[in-house]
């Protein structure tokens, strides 16, 4: 998940015919599945492309730290408070690896954070909305989790192979945190009255967002057919959003929740279910700024790169004297 | 109670509220690396929690398991020094903080596997895989930041000033340390200081940091005197259970 918008500077796709012969040849290699490697040879917006979604990827899983991070002081036991640590923990290691993809690509850390802090770079939508309640962190690994692995499971058959091999670690540990979710809303469900309406508060707060995590319709997503022509993208958006809404319904009727949705029914023919309109200004509105925490979030990352900046320069100092001292011997 | 109940509760309470004030670096921290590192200290804290408050239920016997001794307790019955509920104010107080304790948890654990008491020597043994690793990480980060920038050596020798009159607390001895001791289930009275101070000086040598002169000791952590800090604590660590009050999560 976690990339939402990725633009990728191609107005319509060009054939293979259209092709000088190295892009031919890379493009074949693509429709062969073979993996492309960073020192390969490679389109300059496949490049761009996957730099703007494997940041955007990443810089989701570092801000997606802070929403979470809100509840885990207050975690009402301390087996859940181990679970969400770890969980959390799970994120900033994503954020890692994920900026060491990016880097393969000849971008530097730095300047992919420079640019999220600047605004410049995205991240995606969902994690500028609050957390108000600890329903909200079972409400975050079900649905958000839940969301992120139906995007990350195709991504794992991405045409980069530092991005594939990135996508399948990660993987591993979302199914893990989506369970863990799901936990946490079941327990809140089977609990007293105010605990179930607080797991059903969540679910109604978090779920047309959830939607909206997959990004615009397909009919207005003009950048996906490149991306799926590079095999950056799998599947449209509109197919992961269905699968999303089909494995999660039954979930929600199972522990007794109502998917604040009234159009939301199963359509025997289509063999999915309907579903009602998602508000794509509220979408949008987010994206440009204006979501509930967007300011909270970035002020919070600006100033905690800010905060550290002695901590990194004195760790740099320190490096560099060692290695005048063993230079010197 | 036994004074074996009084110490768990101590150890355990140290670990909580030290993986408390750990975890609230969680997303803030100067680099993942950090934030990744400190979410993990914190996690073990939680876990070696889990055990001590877990042998103290066990031995009190009333049915109160280490969730309800940590959040169903008020400040005047919390046993954890004192040191480790002070602010984590910057990197520096953070990174001192832990190192100083560590240091002490490190050779407390290191006495403990050796205990008369098997649950304490097991747990000494699995927390003491972990502790090694804490010390190493905040040992080599106080000599690195120490010894890094003139802005990052203020920052550690003023972090050290501000906390070194809490670590005298680790050492007085009371009642209950003089039991455990005779019953050979605690360390031998006397013999974790001069471990301490040993790898203190060869640390604060290498960071290029001065020992504060001060003598006074700050102290109450195992009366149950606290600083005003650990309420505030508490009333965030606590709030769900005490506002659904018998609630299962």
């Amino acid at each position: 998940m976690y990339a939402q918008l990725v633009k990728t500077d191609a107005d319509k796709v060009k054939s293979l015919e259209e092709m000088d012969p190295q892009e031919r040849r890379f493009q074949e290699r693509i429709d062969d599945d073979q993996k492309i490697e960073p020192k390969d040879w490679m389109p300059e917006g496949y490049r761009k492309t996957l730099i703007r979604q494997i940041s955007q990827h990443a810089h989701s899983e570092i801000v997606g730290q802070l929403p979470e991070g809100n509840w885990i002081t207050r975690a009402p036991t301390l087996e859940r408070k181990a679970i969400l640590l770890a969980k959390v923990q799970d994120e900033a290691g994503h954020g890692l690896y994920l900026y060491c993809a990016a880097e393969t690509l000849g971008v530097s850390r730095d300047a992919l954070i420079e640019q999220l802090h600047s605004g410049k770079a995205k991240y995606s939508s969902i994690f500028n909305y609050p957390t108000l309640t600890w329903a909200d962190i079972g409400a975050i690994g079900w649905l958000v989790d839940g969301a992120a692995i139906m995007n990350q499971v195709p991504l794992q058959r991405c045409s980069y192979g530092p991005y594939s091999r990135a996508m399948i670690r990660i993987c591993k540990e979302e199914s893990f945190h989506q369970r863990q979710g799901y936990d946490i809303m079941m327990k809140l469900c089977q609990g007293s009255a105010a605990q179930k309406a607080m797991a059903q508060d969540a679910l109604d707060r978090w779920w047309w967002p959830s939607l909206m995590m997959f990004g615009p319709p397909d009919a207005d997503s003009v950048h996906s057919a490149q991306s799926m022509a590079w095999k950056i993208k799998q599947n449209t958006n509109d197919e992961l959003r269905q699968k999303f809404v089909d494995q999660t319904a039954p979930q929600a009727a199972f522990i007794g929740l109502a998917i604040p949705d009234p159009d939301l029914k199963w359509n025997e023919e289509k063999g999915g279910h309907d579903f009602g309109e998602i508000d794509w200004t509220e979408f949008h509105e987010v994206l440009k700024g204006n979501g509930p925490c967007n300011a909270e979030r970035m002020e919070a990352r600006v100033k905690a790169w800010e905060d550290g900046a002695w901590v990194r320069d004195g760790l740099s100092a320190y490096a560099d004297k060692a290695a005048a001292r063993v230079a010197a011997e | 109670m036994g004074p074996l109940f009084e110490y768990a509760l101590r150890m355990g309470d140290s670990c909580l509220i030290l993986g408390h004030r750990v975890s609230e670096w969680c997303g803030h921290a100067p680099a993942i690396e950090e934030d990744i590192a400190l979410a993990n200290t914190a996690l073990d804290l939680i876990g070696q929690t889990q055990m001590w408050l877990g042998l103290a239920g066990e031995l009190e016997g009333r049915g109160r398991s280490a969730d309800d001794l940590a959040y169903l307790r008020d400040s005047r019955e919390f046993r954890n020094l004192l040191l480790v509920e002070r602010p984590n104010t910057d990197m520096a107080h953070t990174l001192v903080r832990g190192f100083l304790f560590d240091l002490w948890h490190f050779h407390t654990l290191g006495a403990l596997q050796r205990s008369a008491d098997e649950r304490v020597a097991a747990i000494a043994q699995k927390a003491l895989k972990e502790v090694s690793y804490h010390l190493q990480r905040s040992a080599d980060l106080v000599i690195r930041l120490g010894d890094g920038t003139a802005e990052s050596h203020q920052r550690m020798q003023a972090a050290l000033d501000a906390l070194w009159p809490y670590t005298g607390e680790m050492f007085l001895e009371d009642q209950v340390d003089a039991d455990l001791a005779a019953a050979g289930i605690g360390p031998p009275l006397g013999s974790v200081q001069p471990l301490w101070e040993g790898d203190l000086a060869r640390v604060l040598a290498q960071a290029t940091l001065a020992r504060p002169a001060s003598t006074h000791v700050q102290k109450g952590g195992k009366t149950g005197v606290h600083t005003e800090a650990l309420g505030y604590v508490l009333a965030d660590m606590q709030f769900l259970q005490r506002a659904y009050p018998g609630a299962r999560w």
